[in-house]
């Protein structure tokens, strides 16, 4: 691409098609959605239009994701704005037949909110939707990523032509440090300030990466990012070329987000095709070209040492800082990394200006935040809300509060790397200094909430589980210290701790945050700490009375079952693995079997026997 | 300059500068286990930790760069309090069988539990599973007293160029091995031993020989006779309390004998031997125009690196045996039929600086009286070792001296020791059968030092010879791939697979990491052996009468026939995986 005129012409030309009178029936691809056959269904369309010969009056398109994941797979059909969930290719018929050509939703479809019981029409209207805000995920689940027009069409490669023919690199990394966006990828650093020194560095070659190895358990924002807005990433990773003088940049990707890597590719290829990336761009003498590097999936890879060295083709460790890789990075050269979702937001900045960006958020976090919802919550999912957003709203109105009427317990921010926020800080903005504040961290955006259900010292395990397993096992204190951190918390969950073990928990925690080499193991402690400060009741109780709260701890659990409640069936006995469950010789009155009983000695805990009894209930966990 | 404070004293350290060398200045020892400098500067231990100020933790001193009126503590109750945590941990994962193990005092991760006051059981758990690599002739693994320092990986990939060992699996499973969990022998190591050199505890050690020859020992129909190698008179010493650079040729001769050999010879003496066989080798070539440049075949790291590596170059490389083969071959043959022994009941057993010569007297054809031609290699460690305890009283033994006739040595054969040295020994023997005059200097200064490649050009009668020495394999690879690529300019080329020559091979006694960054061990031994040859009387191999009596008496002359069939041996191409 040459010229600025023939991006002009690609968006207008786009544009009219969009307000042709047309049906566009957008499907879901995300991963979530094409895991539930979104792709079948738009086969299934397509086949339906052509038998009704609509072609030329309905279109089918496939966008990136949503957010409202849960309720996949998601169908939305414009111009009416109309939003059909959990959709089946046997709903493909009415759609066509009902909503298409007779004009009527099909309001089996619809979505209905949690509290009102009333069916939605407009995914913009639902409880959902209507507190987010969404700058990062604009594109996503609007236009098909697959498609260059389609993005061109929605104000794409705009900010580039700007960047490129009017401002200078000191003005692009003004705006950005005006802008006060900070990494999203977990330890929010001032992006401008990052390009700042990167361009203040001294290289004849300088590098540009994109830091898309999420591994945040529950974290999958910046793969929605990838394969609904694929474009949004290379645009702005040009623009940060373009501001630090770079002409050479990397994407690294875990080979687990397959659809992802496949959209990314196929757009560097339409971008460098339309001259968007490759050598003048816009006819100038800027150049800028993109790879992928994939990833094995190590969580550590995410580290920004550990991943340059992964992309160097040696074994993915974190090496230690200063040099910072603003001075001295990928094959020794000065290089930026910032990960998907900041990316995502540097066009739309360039576009609407600064002082725009600045006015979302708090004082110090600007702009929005995309959290991954999940765990007990209503409404599974992707969301997108300024920053300084209460975790009230974020559960209670957007994600539709707790399934079953369970009480809220706690919620856990920054993935192992984070903490868990009790119930009484519920009304906490949530930016990045509240949550540092309150013991927890923002991490990537993963959020999942918790009830009464779960055991916090097992919360804490789970992830510290997780860094264990993850770590590289290059410095002393991560690859020892968090082992044998586990194994004191594993003695608390087993009741074989003893209150001096606790302290000498808190001990190793904070000393592997003093000591650790890389921000793995420095933040490794996190859950265990935030647990120890929060719900200390509960470690007391695993370790004095040796119960747990929650009766999750399998060591500290028994099932029991109601002799009297029990009317004897059997099915217990039928479900056991363990052939634990035998038949006593007591009949409760009013019944005519004898009642069953558990034998502990042999009992594995698995819970089978409580599940096969839930219409009874005699069966329960003490 | 940078200004800085440590522990609030005042220092000036040039920009670039650690906290770790900072601190020396001075005079602060900041603990170190993995590091090695522009080695294996990667901050892993975390043993190093000291406390800036401002800083938002401890920070690894080896990494951490000075900056401008930065104030250090390398010795807070916190700083304490993290190294000890720190090593307690690492204790924590370690085979603590400290009492027999072949580092018991020799060990850095013992020395700093001591000086931290270490509770040896303070984080008892699981251990990491591993298995002890016991599959090769020369070198043994156990990774349970590995402290994954990686000192031994950075020597690997970054001295010797070699890297068939790296880090496999990760977090608490983390191990150093080979590729695809592959035994050492399966892989293109060099067997060199610089590894074990640099490991701070007992997880890389030598494959251990004495009980083989405390058992040739006490076998009455054996005769048992012992070779010494060069470098070895002037490392032994360090075993035993002296300073590095201390020559204890005499007392090592002396405590031979006291573990009972039956006779103790030097292969000093083969390496004059080496001398007359290499030079007339080297004069044929050049007179025939043929296979040159030619190269030296003493160090067994370096040819097995060559076979792995270089294979091409084998026509290239001298057919001449190792001083450790020709003794042992030798010692089977010419003495055996002049005693009147069956070489089946004699027992050679040679002292060397190195592993490799492990591995190397199991080579095939190496067996000129139809017996192997050395049946035990002792690590100049492993002598320390069997002196201790067998009682000998090493620093009051009054100097012995060599059994007759194999123990007659120049001061050219003592400086096969030290990188250049054979080049030198070569060069006054090949100068004076060349021209036929006298030398008026037997000094070749040009290639002696540490310097890790070094070349001359000599004028010998019409002849310009050039020639270039190298130590270390990275050195090896250099000059290899010069040949290769047709720009070696070279007739005649010393290698030695040990970076210093065997002064600093494998098998010699193993100095802590703060010694050998702040000592040049290489440059104080190898003025043990230049001292040696400075103060001898005879200088030249030629010269040495024994050696002409051995040629009188059953060789010949150098490359006869029977000298080929003794002396000589054959090179393989080794496959790399």
């Amino acid at each position: 691409m040459k010229t600025v005129a023939e991006l002009q012409a690609i968006k207008q030309k786009k544009g009219e098609l969009f307000g042709a009178g047309m049906h566009h029936i957008l499907v879901c691809g995300g991963t979530g959605c094409t895991s539930s056959k979104s792709m079948n269904i738009i086969k299934a369309l397509n086949e339906k239009i052509a038998e009704n010969k609509l072609e030329s009056k309905v279109r089918v398109v496939m966008t990136g994701c949503f957010g409202l994941c849960a309720k996949g797979p998601i169908v939305v059909i414009y111009p009416e704005g109309t939003f059909y969930h959990s959709v089946k290719v046997e709903d493909v018929n009415d759609i066509i037949q009902q909503h298409v050509m007779a004009g009527k939703p099909v309001e089996r479809l619809l979505h209905v909110e949690a509290d009102t019981h009333e069916a939605v029409h407009k995914l913009g209207d639902t409880e959902f939707m209507r507190k987010q805000k969404r700058v990062a995920l604009r594109n996503c689940g609007v236009i098909n990523p697959e498609n260059i027009e389609e993005y061109i069409a929605r104000d794409g490669y705009q900010a580039l032509a700007k960047v490129v023919n009017e401002m200078t690199p000191d003005e692009v990394i003004d705006t950005m440090l005006k802008s006060g966006l900070r990494g999203r990828g977990g330890a929010g650093f001032p992006t401008g300030r990052k390009w700042q020194f990167a361009k203040a560095s001294v290289s004849d070659v300088k590098y540009v990466c994109c830091n898309a190895d999420e591994g945040d358990p529950g974290a999958f924002m910046d793969r929605s990012v990838l394969e609904g807005d694929p474009h949004v990433v290379i645009e702005a990773m040009a623009i940060a070329a373009y501001a630090i003088g770079s002409n050479q940049g990397y994407v690294y990707i875990r080979a687990e987000y397959p659809i992802a890597v496949q959209r990314l590719q196929k757009a560097i290829d339409d971008a460098r095709a339309n001259g968007l990336l490759g050598e003048n761009i816009f006819g100038s003498n800027f150049s800028f070209n993109l790879e992928i590097r994939l990833g094995a999936g190590a969580f550590v890879c995410g580290e920004e040492t550990a991943l340059m060295t992964s992309i160097e083709g040696k074994r993915g460790e974190p090496r230690p800082r200063p040099p910072f890789p603003a001075v001295k990075g990928l094959f020794g050269k000065p290089t930026i990394l910032n990960n998907v979702e900041t990316y995502a937001n540097v066009p739309a900045i360039i576009r609407n200006g600064p002082e725009w960006f600045a006015s979302m958020g708090t004082e110090k976090s600007k702009g929005t935040k995309v959290f991954a919802l999940g765990g007990n919550i209503v409404n599974t999912g992707l969301v997108e809300v300024p920053m300084g957003t209460t975790l009230r709203e974020i559960v209670y109105e957007i994600g539709g509060g707790i399934p079953n009427g369970k009480k809220f317990k706690s919620a856990q921010t920054g993935g192992p790397s984070g903490g868990c926020i009790p119930a009484h800080l519920i009304d906490t903005p949530i930016d990045y200094d509240n949550l540092i504040a309150i013991g927890s961290m923002m991490g990537s955006g993963g959020l999942i909430v918790m009830d009464e259900n779960n055991c916090m010292v097992d919360i804490a395990k789970f992830f510290l589980e997780f860094t264990v397993d993850e770590s590289c096992g290059k410095c002393t204190p991560c690859r020892i210290g968090n082992k044998r951190l586990l194994e004191l918390l594993t003695k608390v969950t087993n009741g074989t701790a003893t209150m001096e073990d606790i302290d000498r928990m808190e001990q190793l925690c904070y000393y592997i945050k003093e000591n650790s080499l890389c921000g793995l193991g420095q933040t490794a402690p996190n859950p265990v700490l935030s647990t120890l400060r929060y719900f200390r009741d509960e470690y007391v109780a695993h370790v004095q009375d040796k119960v747990c709260p929650a009766h999750v701890c399998k060591n500290l659990i028994r099932y029991e079952i109601d002799k009297d409640t029990c009317i004897g069936c059997g099915l217990c006995q039928r479900k056991c693995p363990a052939d634990a469950i035998e038949r006593t010789d007591y009949v409760a009155p009013g019944h005519k079997l004898a009642s069953m009983r558990i034998n502990v000695e042999k009992c594995v805990k698995c819970g089978a026997c409580m599940e096969a009894c839930q219409k009874i209930k005699a069966i329960r966990k003490v | 300059m940078i200004n800085l404070k440590i522990n609030n004293i005042p220092v000036s350290v040039e920009a670039g500068t650690t906290i770790l060398e900072a601190a020396k200045q001075i005079g602060i020892k900041i603990p170190t286990l993995c590091y090695m400098k522009e080695i294996n500067e990667i901050g892993a231990c975390r043993v190093c930790v000291v406390e800036v100020k401002g800083a938002r933790s401890l920070v690894a001193a080896c990494v951490y760069p000075v900056n401008e009126g930065m104030e250090v503590f390398t010795d807070t109750p916190a700083v304490r309090k993290a190294r000890k945590t720190t090593i307690e941990l690492i204790l924590s994962n370690h085979n603590k069988s400290c009492l027999s193990c072949d580092r018991n005092m020799n060990c850095e991760l013992q020395a700093l539990s001591y000086e931290y006051g270490c509770d040896l059981n303070a984080y008892a758990g699981e251990q990491t599973p591993s298995e002890i690599d016991i599959s090769t002739d020369y070198l043994v693994r156990d990774n349970s007293k590995c402290v994954l320092c990686r000192r031994c990986v950075a020597t690997c990939k970054s001295i010797q160029h070699v890297a068939v060992i790296g880090t496999m699996n990760r977090g608490f499973n983390t191990s150093i091995g080979c590729a695809f969990d592959a035994d050492l022998a399966e892989t293109s190591c060099a067997a060199c031993g610089q590894c074990i050199n640099v490991c701070p505890t007992g997880a890389l050690t030598e494959k251990s020989e004495i009980d083989n020859v405390r058992a040739a020992l006490a076998d009455p129909s054996k005769t048992v006779i012992v070779g010494t190698a060069p470098a070895v008179r002037a490392a032994l010493g360090e075993e035993f309390g002296y300073p590095i650079g201390t020559n204890v040729e005499g007392k090592m001769v002396s405590s031979l004998r006291l573990l009972g050999f039956d006779k103790i010879f030097d292969v000093n003496f083969t390496a004059d031997l080496t001398i007359l066989e290499e030079s007339h080798e080297f004069i044929e070539r050049v007179q025939a125009g043929e296979h040159l440049p030619l190269i030296t075949s003493c160090s067994p790291g370096w040819i097995r690196f060559m076979e792995y590596y270089y294979p091409e170059l084998i026509p290239n490389i001298s057919s001449c045996k190792s001083p450790q083969q020709m003794f042992g071959a030798c010692v089977k043959t010419y003495y055996a039929e002049k005693m009147g022994i069956d070489p089946k009941d004699i027992y050679v057993v040679s002292v060397m600086p190195c592993v490799a010569k492990k591995f190397e007297k199991n080579r095939a054809d190496q067996a000129a009286a139809g017996v192997q031609d050395v049946d035990a290699v002792l690590t100049t460690r492993e002598l320390a070792k069997m002196i201790k305890a067998n009682g000998v009283i090493f620093n009051q033994l009054p100097d012995g001296e060599f059994d007759a006739p194999l123990g007659e040595y120049t001061g050219a054969g003592v400086i096969f020791g030290a990188t250049g040295g054979v080049m030198e020994a070569a060069l006054r023997t090949a100068v004076e059968v060349i021209t036929g005059e006298k030398l008026d200097s037997v000094e070749f200064e040009a290639v002696r030092g540490t310097q890790g490649i070094k070349e001359a050009t000599y004028k010998v009668g019409d002849l310009e010879v050039s020639v270039a020495v190298a130590s270390g394999l990275e050195n090896a690879r250099a000059i290899c791939e010069q040949i290769k690529n047709g720009t070696c300019k070279y007739q005649f080329i010393e290698i030695m697979g040990c970076p210093g020559g065997c002064v600093n091979g494998g098998g010699q006694p193993i100095q802590s990491s703060f010694v050998r960054r702040n000592t040049d061990i290489r440059a104080l031994r190898a003025k043990v052996l230049y001292e040696i040859d400075a103060n001898s009387k005879v200088r030249k191999s030629h010269e040495n009468t024994v050696v002409d009596t051995l040629y009188k008496e059953y060789f010949g002359k150098p490359g006869s026939h029977k000298a080929h069939e003794v002396l000589h041996t054959s090179y393989v191409k080794r496959e790399k995986y």
